[in-house]
């Protein structure tokens, strides 16, 4: 099982890992982070973190890096995918590698940075240095050591001080593997300094079926009084394994908005820690899940109040149809002296089947006393009133439930403050759901 | 009844819609209905305020009744029946949800309002007053026989009080 890996590791090590002209720092970053891996290897079902989801498939499936010389697809290919038309700004990685001729960096503020975090941790490491893997400790994680331990290439986000950029920024990965087992680790790090603005919409797509396994990490770092949005989308193929770490942390007065959307892949499991680590630090975390078929989606997600007057609200929906299976664990610390903190956690589940099955579990632990944290959740079919209530309006019923369904999505969608990101997602959400056009909300 | 994440310009049109389909026409777009909405609204005298919130999310007991009104004036029923309308509304709420089905009321449109209380129909003035008792009809006229109710209460018209 992890033998696979490793011996992939000691390859990937002696093909210069990724670049020779990396820093040694991070040779010792990769070098710790194989130890743990060899240490801990993959989670199973014993582990409490992982009681719901068995990634036995994954360890047992003899994945590989992806080669660097795929087709790379047209921009024609990747044009549905992109947020803002082909002229916007993004960057675009191909099976995990950076694909500049399909990246565009055109008219950003001065110092803004948008590209490869490969190119930039061999142009300029000492943006990269004080932040990367800073955040997202692997001790306790088998993916995000293995992913540490494979850290080449991702994307590359950086806003200096008190600088605010308009665009939505994409970072987009395809994967576009036929068939075969390849796996990417795609490493993504986002600095917004003080008192920067910026959205960062990061895709993960499938151009191809192949079973691939992606295994990403992303660092959100926000400096005192920033304020940032990160939209992700997971629609990967069917086939396809997902697991992911998110993790961000906020500085003073900063505000981060954030919603997660899972759509794609056979099994995916999304870790999102949130450390509120600065005073009056705000924050917005969302998620979606349209699952069907026999799909699995875990999210974990960890909001951690390490400071006073912080404020977090949390919504997560998930749409589970067929045997879909869905698993939300949603974990708020509020720390010793985090005092004044508002902490709002709210999961709705709705079944669609009777085979489907969702599982909720709330875990607040909270050490301070003048603090207010509520949390709710629901498993369970469409509400049998409001499908009468919509009949009786002259609505059939197929047409009644898929209003009702897509508007568990919307709830979560109408909060998306970009339109482009916005209008895109209302539209993967209504093919999910089969709304039909005269049906669509604008 | 709140309908969670679908705005009520949206759940509307969508009904609309279904109905059109099901009589076999084409179904209209988002800016037709938008015109034909605005028109409805102009026609019984209201602002869009309602549009854009989710189905009865919040509303309260007065916004309601007015949303009901509202789906009225839009999905053009032949038959519409207003159970205890003037429930838990204020006169001047009650004046309103009034003036706006005065001003559906059509040759081709029936309307079946159902009240404990004569002073709805003071807004909404009867063609037809029926008096239901135990499940029937037990006295039948026009508006004059809601003022002799007001006036005489409903006892003289049981019938067991009929046979003594």
């Amino acid at each position: 099982m992890k033998e696979h890996f490793l011996a992939e590791y000691r390859a990937f090590a002696e093909n210069g890992g990724g670049s020779s002209r990396f820093p040694a720092w991070l040779q010792q970053l990769r070098a710790r982070a194989i130890a743990q891996f060899a240490n801990v290897g993959f989670p199973t079902t014993h582990q409490e973190e992982w009681r719901f989801t068995s990634v036995q498939s994954i360890a047992e499936t003899p994945f590989s890096l992806a080669v660097t010389d795929a087709a790379i697809p047209t921009l024609a290919d990747i044009a549905p995918l992109l947020i803002g038309g082909r002229a916007a700004p993004r960057a675009v990685f191909v099976n995990g590698h950076f694909a500049s001729a399909l990246s565009s960096a055109q008219g950003l503020p001065d110092g803004v940075r948008l590209g490869s975090l490969a190119g930039a941790l061999a142009a300029e490491p000492a943006l990269v240095e004080p932040h990367l893997g800073r955040y997202a400790r692997f001790d306790a994680h088998g993916f995000t050591a293995l992913a540490t331990a494979f850290l080449a290439d991702g994307a590359f986000v950086s806003v200096p001080a008190k600088t605010a950029v308009e665009a939505p920024l994409q970072v987009l990965f395809v994967a576009s593997a036929a068939g075969g087992h390849p796996m990417w680790h795609p490493r993504n790090l986002i600095v917004l300094a003080r008192e920067a603005r910026a959205t960062v919409v990061e895709t993960y797509a499938a151009l191809g079926e192949a079973a691939s396994l992606t295994n990403a990490v992303t660092e959100i770092i926000l400096g005192d009084g920033a304020r940032g949005e990160y939209y992700r989308v997971q629609h990967e193929n069917p086939n396809a394994y997902h697991v992911a770490t998110t993790h961000s942390h906020q500085g003073r007065d900063s505000a981060l908005e954030t919603c997660v959307i899972a759509l794609g892949a056979a099994l995916s499991r999304h870790d999102v820690t949130a450390v509120l680590g600065g005073t009056g630090a705000y924050l917005i975390l969302n998620g979606l899940q349209v699952l069907g078929g026999r799909q699995h989606v875990d999210h974990h997600t960890c909001i951690d109040h390490a400071q006073p007057h912080g404020e977090s609200h949390e919504v997560f929906n998930g749409i589970f149809d067929a045997e879909a299976r869905g698993v939300f664990n949603g974990r708020i610390i509020v720390r010793p002296g985090a005092q004044r903190t508002d902490s709002k956690q709210t999961n709705n589940n709705l079944l669609l089947s009777r085979d489907a099955r969702a599982d909720s579990q709330p875990q607040l632990e909270i050490y301070a006393d003048d603090v207010k944290c509520t949390h709710g959740s629901t498993v369970g079919p469409l509400d049998p009133t409001a499908l009468y209530y919509l009949r009786s309006r002259g609505l059939g019923v197929a047409e009644a439930q898929a209003l009702l369904t897509y508007g568990f999505g919307t709830e979560i969608l109408s909060r998306i403050g970009v339109p482009e990101v916005r209008t895109q997602l209302d539209r993967i959400v209504r093919e999910r759901l089969h709304i039909a056009r005269w049906q669509q909300a604008s | 009844m709140a309908i969670r994440g679908i705005t009520n310009a949206y759940f509307l049109r969508s009904a609309v819609n279904a109905i059109r389909h099901h009589q076999g026409l084409e179904e209209l777009d988002p800016l037709d209905f938008a015109q034909i909405l605005d028109e409805k609204l102009q026609a019984i005298g209201w602002d869009d305020s309602y549009l854009s919130r989710p189905v009865n999310e919040g509303f309260s007991g007065g916004e309601k009744k007015r949303n009901e009104i509202l789906q009225l004036a839009v999905l053009e029923p032949r038959l519409a029946i207003l159970d205890e309308t003037d429930s838990g509304l204020d006169i001047d709420a009650l004046k309103t949800v009034a003036e706006a089905v005065n001003k559906l009321r059509a040759p081709d449109r029936a309307f079946v309002v159902v009240t404990h209380y004569q002073r709805l129909l003071n807004y909404i003035v009867p063609d037809f007053v029926h008096v239901l008792a135990d499940g029937r009809i037990v006295k039948s006229g026009g508006k004059a026989l809601a003022l002799e109710l007001e006036e005489k209460g409903y006892d003289w018209l049981r019938p067991e009080a009929a046979i003594a």
